[in-house]
C-alpha cells in the first residue's frame, strides 16, 4: 500500500453518502440526481466540519492494481488513497491527484477530461462509466475503481483494446459512396435524416457499451458499438442501395444483430446517451424487410 | 527492438495527422502513422465551432483572407492566408463527401453560421462538435485505406543529421517508444516526416487542451534545429469554464449568447470593449474584457462572467448547440437552459510554432509540420475562431502530397535562419537553453550519415535516455510541471508585463534545473505514464522558455500579445516574426519578415477594430 493520508472525516461522510444515495436512487435524470445530492451535501457540511479537525473531506478510493511484470503487482489487488475532496471533483481528477500526490506508478488512460476522446471509461462502483464525467458527490463513498470487465487487464486500469478495434473495423466502419457530385457540390441530405443518424454519430469508441454486454463477453458479438457504426451508415440517406444491401448483410450475420437479447445494459451506460439498443432493434426490422423484399 | 521503413511517417493522428495520410497514400506513398494515443482519442475531437470556408454565393475567398489578415493583427503571412482560404472550400467539401455528417439547411445543403471577425456567416458546423465529426469521418477514411497506424507509440525524438547548419540537416525518421511493451522502435522514412502533434496547452494550469497536448513535435523540431515562431501568441478562449477549463464553443456566441458581468451589465457594450461587435468580437478582446472586469470587482465567484443563451430558446440550442447543455450541466453543474453558464479565460491554441512554409516544408529536409503544432503562418497575432479546423485539413493535405514527393508548387515562404533579417536585443534574467553542454541527438550525430545509421544512431542516445530516467531515484517530474504551468498562468497569461515575464523566466530556470534531478519510479516496461509523462514535462519546459523570451523581447500591443506599458501596435519596430532557435543548447532569438503581399493585392496595416 503506497499512500495514506490522515483520514479526517471519510467514515461520516461516507455514511451520510449512503443515505443519500438510497433515496435518490429512484429518481430519473442523472443529473436532477446529482444536484439534489449536491443540495444536500450542502446541508449536511457543517456537521462534518464540526466533527472533524479540519473542513477538509477526504474521499477513499479503492483501485485495483495489476502488473505482470512487477513483483508484488503480479497478483491483482486493491489499493486505498485518500484524496482531498473539492466540490465538482470527478473520479478522473481524484485519480490524477492519486498519482501525481501518491504513486506515480499509478496507471490510467485518460486525455481530454470532457468526455470525447473516450480514453477513460473504468468500471466505477459495479458500473462502466466515464471517470471524467463522474462526480464524486453522485458516489457511494469509498469509490471503487476497477478496469472495464470482460477485457484483459494491460497494468492497473489499462485493459487491451484490440478486441473492440477489430469489431468496429469488422463492419466497414467509413462512408462507402464513390458516386459523389465534383467539386464544390455537396450531397444533399434532408435536416430529417441528419436527425435520424445525430445519436449515432455520437460514439466516442470508449467501449463501456461493449463491457457491459454479457453477450459479447469473450465471444465474437460485433457489439452494440458497432452494430451502431453500421446503423450510422445504413440510416444515412447519401450512401446509396447496393450499399446499405451489402452492410444489412453484414450486420445480420451470424455475429450480427440477433445475438442481441435487448437486455439495455448498453444504453445503460453509454455515457453519450445514445440509444443503443433501439439502433439494433431497428437494424433488426430493416434486416427482416430487406429479407422479405426477396421473396 | 524492430526498424520500420515507410515512404512517409506522419506523427499524430489529430485532424492534420489523418488529412496528411491520407493524401499522402492517395500520391501513391507507402505512409504510416505513429500515434501516442489511438486516433479517436486525439484532441482534434474536442473541437467545437467549426470550419471557416467561403462556400455560398455571396461569399468569397477574397473576403476570407481579408478577415484572417485582420484578425491576424497582421502578422499572418499573406501567401499561406490566401492559400488556406482558397483551398478551404475544396477540402471542406471533401469532408462531406467522405460522410461527414454536418448541420443542413431546409434545402439539404451544408449549413453555416457567423463567428467572430468574420465578414460573413462561413463557417461550416456540425452541431457543436465539429472536430468530432471531423476527427471520425477521416480516421474512416484512414481505416478504408487500410494506412498503417501505430498506436500508443510515443515519439521521444526525430532522427537527423548534424551538419552545423539546421538547413544542411536531413531528417530520416524518429525513434518511437511502444508504450504497451516498453520496447524502442526506430521508424525510417525516405519520403519524410510529418509531425502533427499538436499544441502544447499544458504548459498553462488553466487551459481547454488535452492532458496529453504536450507539444511534443514543437520541441522536438526546436530541439533538432527548426526554429520555433511567434510562440508568444497565445489564444485564451474567453468561453472555457471556471472549475475545469471545458469549452464552451464561441458558437454560442455565434447564435446570440449574451455576456453579463456581475451588476448585469453587457459589458462587451456598456464599457466600450468592443465597438459593434459586442460578444463577436475577437476572441482576445472579449477574454480581455472578461479579465477586466473581474479585476474592477464586477465578476463572479472564481472570477467569471455569465455567458448566458436562454433567450435562444430550448429548440434552437437544442438544434445547433446541444452539447452545449451536457458539459455546462457534466462539468459546471448548470443546466444553460435554465441559468446563465459561468464562464472565464482559458488557454485555448498556440498561434506560434514550427516554422513551415506552405508546403508544411521546414528548414530541414525531409521534415514537415502541419495542425496547431505548425506556424506557416495563417493566424500571425490571433487566429480567428473556424479558422483551425480549415488549416489542418488544408495544410495537412499538402504537408502530406509534398512528402510522397508531388509537385505543390513553390512556395513564397522562405524558412530557417537564412530568413533573418535582424538579431533579438533581450537581456533575459537568467541563462537560458541546456543546462549543461548534455548534447542532444541532432546535435550529437554521427559520422556515416546513412538513414538507417541516423535512426539506429537516435535510437541509441534515447535508450541510454529511457534507462537513465527509469534508473535514477529523483523527483518527480509532475512537481516541476506543475510549478511551470502556476507561473505560466501567474506571468504569461493575457496580460503581460517586463517584471512577470522575467519571473516566469527564472521559474523555468528553476524548473529545468531541477527537471535534471527527475526520475521514473515505476519500474515497469509495461504501460509506463510515468516515464512517457517525464519525458512530456522536459518538453514542456523547453517551449515555455521560448514563448516567455518572444514575449518579454515584444514591446508592444499586437493581437493576443498584451504588454503592460506599450498599449499600441507598433509596426514600424514590430511588424517581424519571432524566431528562436535552439542553437545547439544556446537559443538564438531572431525575426524574419512578415509577408503582406497577396496574390493580387497587398494587405496594409490597418487598426484592428471591431
Amino acid at each position: 500500500m503506497s499512500t495514506n493520508v490522515p483520514d479526517t472525516d471519510t467514515e461520516n461522510h461516507a455514511d451520510t453518502d449512503t443515505e443519500n444515495h438510497a433515496d435518490t436512487d429512484a429518481q430519473p435524470a442523472p443529473q436532477q440526481r446529482r444536484l439534489a445530492k449536491k443540495r444536500e451535501r450542502r446541508e449536511h457540511a457543517p456537521q462534518s466540519e464540526t466533527n472533524g479537525d479540519t473542513d477538509q473531506q477526504t474521499v477513499e478510493l479503492k483501485v485495483f492494481r495489476y502488473d505482470p511484470e512487477v513483483e508484488g503487482k503480479r497478483e491483482p489487488r486493491f489499493d486505498d488513497f485518500h484524496v482531498p475532496f473539492t466540490k465538482g471533483m470527478t473520479v478522473l481528477d481524484a485519480l490524477i491527484y492519486a498519482r501525481d500526490t501518491f504513486d506515480s506508478s499509478l496507471t490510467f488512460r485518460h486525455s481530454c477530461r470532457q468526455a470525447i476522446c473516450g480514453s477513460d471509461a473504468l468500471f466505477i462502483n459495479g458500473a462502466q462509466r466515464l471517470g471524467c464525467q463522474t462526480q464524486l458527490s453522485d458516489l457511494e463513498w469509498p469509490v471503487r475503481i476497477e478496469p472495464l470487465p470482460h477485457q484483459e487487464v494491460v497494468k492497473d486500469l489499462v485493459v487491451d483494446m484490440e478486441h473492440f478495434y477489430e469489431q468496429m473495423d469488422a463492419v466497414d466502419p467509413y462512408f462507402k459512396d464513390e458516386d459523389v457530385p465534383d467539386g464544390l457540390e455537396e450531397q444533399r441530405q434532408d435536416r430529417e435524416n441528419r436527425e435520424k443518424i445525430k445519436m449515432s454519430t455520437r460514439c466516442i469508441w470508449c467501449g463501456a457499451c461493449m463491457s457491459s454486454c454479457n453477450i459479447a463477453a469473450g465471444g465474437n458479438y460485433l457489439g452494440p458499438a458497432a452494430i451502431n457504426k453500421a446503423y450510422r451508415f445504413v440510416m444515412d440517406e447519401r450512401e446509396d442501395g447496393d450499399v446499405t444491401q451489402e452492410r444489412l448483410e453484414t450486420i445480420e450475420a451470424e455475429e450480427g444483430v440477433w445475438r442481441c437479447q435487448t437486455q439495455f445494459s448498453c444504453t445503460d451506460v453509454c455515457p453519450k446517451d445514445i440509444p443503443l439498443t433501439e439502433h439494433i432493434q431497428e437494424l433488426k426490422r430493416e434486416a427482416v424487410k430487406n429479407n422479405l423484399k426477396f421473396w | 527492438m524492430t526498424l520500420y521503413e515507410h515512404d512517409v511517417i506522419v506523427v499524430g493522428a489529430g485532424g492534420a495527422g489523418l488529412r496528411a495520410a491520407i493524401a499522402a497514400h492517395e500520391s501513391g506513398a507507402d505512409v504510416a502513422m505513429v500515434t501516442k494515443l489511438h486516433p479517436v482519442r486525439s484532441h482534434t475531437g474536442a473541437a467545437e465551432g467549426g470550419i471557416n470556408a467561403a462556400l455560398k454565393d455571396g461569399d468569397d475567398w477574397h473576403d476570407h483572407a481579408y478577415d484572417t489578415m485582420k484578425g491576424s493583427d497582421y502578422l499572418g503571412d499573406a501567401p499561406a492566408v490566401e492559400t488556406l482560404c482558397k483551398d478551404s472550400p475544396q477540402e471542406t467539401m471533401q469532408l462531406e463527401h467522405w460522410g461527414m455528417a454536418f448541420s443542413r439547411e431546409e434545402d439539404g445543403r451544408v449549413s453555416q453560421r457567423p463567428f467572430g471577425g468574420l465578414s460573413f456567416p462561413r463557417t461550416t458546423y456540425a452541431g457543436a462538435e465539429t472536430g468530432h465529426h471531423l476527427l471520425h469521418t477521416m480516421y474512416e477514411q484512414v481505416v478504408k485505406r487500410g494506412i498503417q497506424v501505430y498506436d500508443e507509440q510515443y515519439v521521444m525524438e526525430l532522427a537527423v543529421t548534424d551538419e552545423p547548419e539546421p538547413e544542411a540537416r536531413t531528417c530520416y525518421g524518429c525513434i518511437g517508444y511502444d508504450i504497451k511493451t516498453g520496447e524502442l522502435n526506430g521508424f525510417i522514412a525516405s519520403g519524410g516526416v510529418v509531425l502533427a502533434t499538436g499544441g502544447p496547452g499544458q504548459m498553462y494550469a488553466h487551459t481547454t487542451n488535452a492532458v496529453a497536448q504536450t507539444g511534443d513535435g514543437q520541441a522536438m523540431a526546436y530541439r533538432a534545429g527548426v526554429p520555433l515562431q511567434d510562440m508568444e501568441f497565445v489564444q485564451f478562449h474567453p468561453t472555457t469554464l471556471p472549475s475545469t477549463g471545458v469549452l464552451i464553443s464561441e458558437g454560442v456566441r455565434g447564435e446570440g449568447g449574451i455576456l453579463y458581468n456581475s451588476e448585469g451589465e453587457r459589458f462587451m457594450f456598456e464599457y466600450g470593449y468592443a465597438n459593434n461587435d459586442g460578444e463577436l468580437a475577437s476572441r482576445d478582446v472579449v477574454a480581455r474584457a472578461e479579465v477586466t472586469e473581474a479585476n474592477a470587482g464586477r465578476g463572479f465567484e472564481d472570477d467569471a462572467v455569465h455567458l448566458d443563451m436562454r433567450h435562444l430558446g430550448e429548440e434552437r440550442i437544442t438544434d445547433r448547440l446541444e452539447n452545449i447543455i451536457h458539459l455546462a450541466t457534466d462539468f459546471e453543474g448548470v443546466n444553460p437552459l435554465e441559468e446563465p453558464m459561468p464562464v472565464k479565460p482559458g488557454q485555448h491554441y498556440e498561434m506560434g510554432g514550427i516554422e513551415t512554409d506552405e508546403n508544411g516544408e521546414t528548414c530541414i529536409s525531409g521534415l514537415y509540420a502541419a495542425g496547431e503544432c505548425a506556424c506557416v503562418s495563417v493566424h500571425g497575432a490571433n487566429r480567428l475562431g473556424g479558422n483551425a479546423l480549415p488549416e489542418l485539413i488544408v495544410f495537412g493535405a499538402r504537408a502530406g502530397r509534398h512528402a510522397a514527393g508531388e509537385d505543390t508548387g513553390t512556395p513564397q515562404i522562405e524558412t530557417g535562419p537564412s530568413a533573418r533579417i535582424e538579431d533579438g536585443d533581450v537581456e533575459p534574467p537568467v541563462e537560458l537553453g541546456a543546462v549543461k553542454s548534455t548534447s542532444t541527438v541532432a546535435d550529437g550525430g554521427t559520422k556515416d550519415d546513412s538513414p538507417r545509421s541516423v535512426v539506429n544512431a537516435t535510437l541509441e542516445a534515447e535508450r541510454e535516455r529511457v534507462d537513465r530516467l527509469m534508473e535514477t531515484d529523483g523527483i518527480n517530474h509532475a512537481d516541476v510541471r506543475s510549478d511551470l504551468q502556476e507561473t505560466m498562468t501567474a506571468n504569461v497569461n493575457v496580460f503581460r508585463n517586463e517584471d512577470g515575464l522575467k519571473q516566469a523566466l527564472r521559474d523555468i530556470r528553476d524548473c529545468r534545473e531541477r527537471y535534471q534531478s527527475v526520475g521514473v519510479s515505476d519500474p515497469s516496461r509495461t504501460y509506463n505514464t510515468d516515464l512517457i509523462q517525464t519525458i512530456e514535462t522536459r518538453n514542456l519546459i523547453d517551449q515555455a522558455e521560448v514563448l516567455t523570451l518572444g514575449a518579454l523581447a515584444r514591446t508592444e500591443f499586437r493581437g493576443a500579445h498584451w504588454r503592460q506599458g506599450y498599449q499600441e501596435r507598433d509596426d514600424e519596430e514590430w511588424l517581424k516574426h519571432t524566431m528562436v532557435a535552439w542553437n545547439n543548447g544556446d537559443p538564438d532569438l531572431y525575426y524574419t519578415d512578415v509577408l503582406l503581399e497577396g496574390e493580387d493585392k497587398r494587405y496594409e496595416p490597418k487598426i484592428r477594430s471591431y
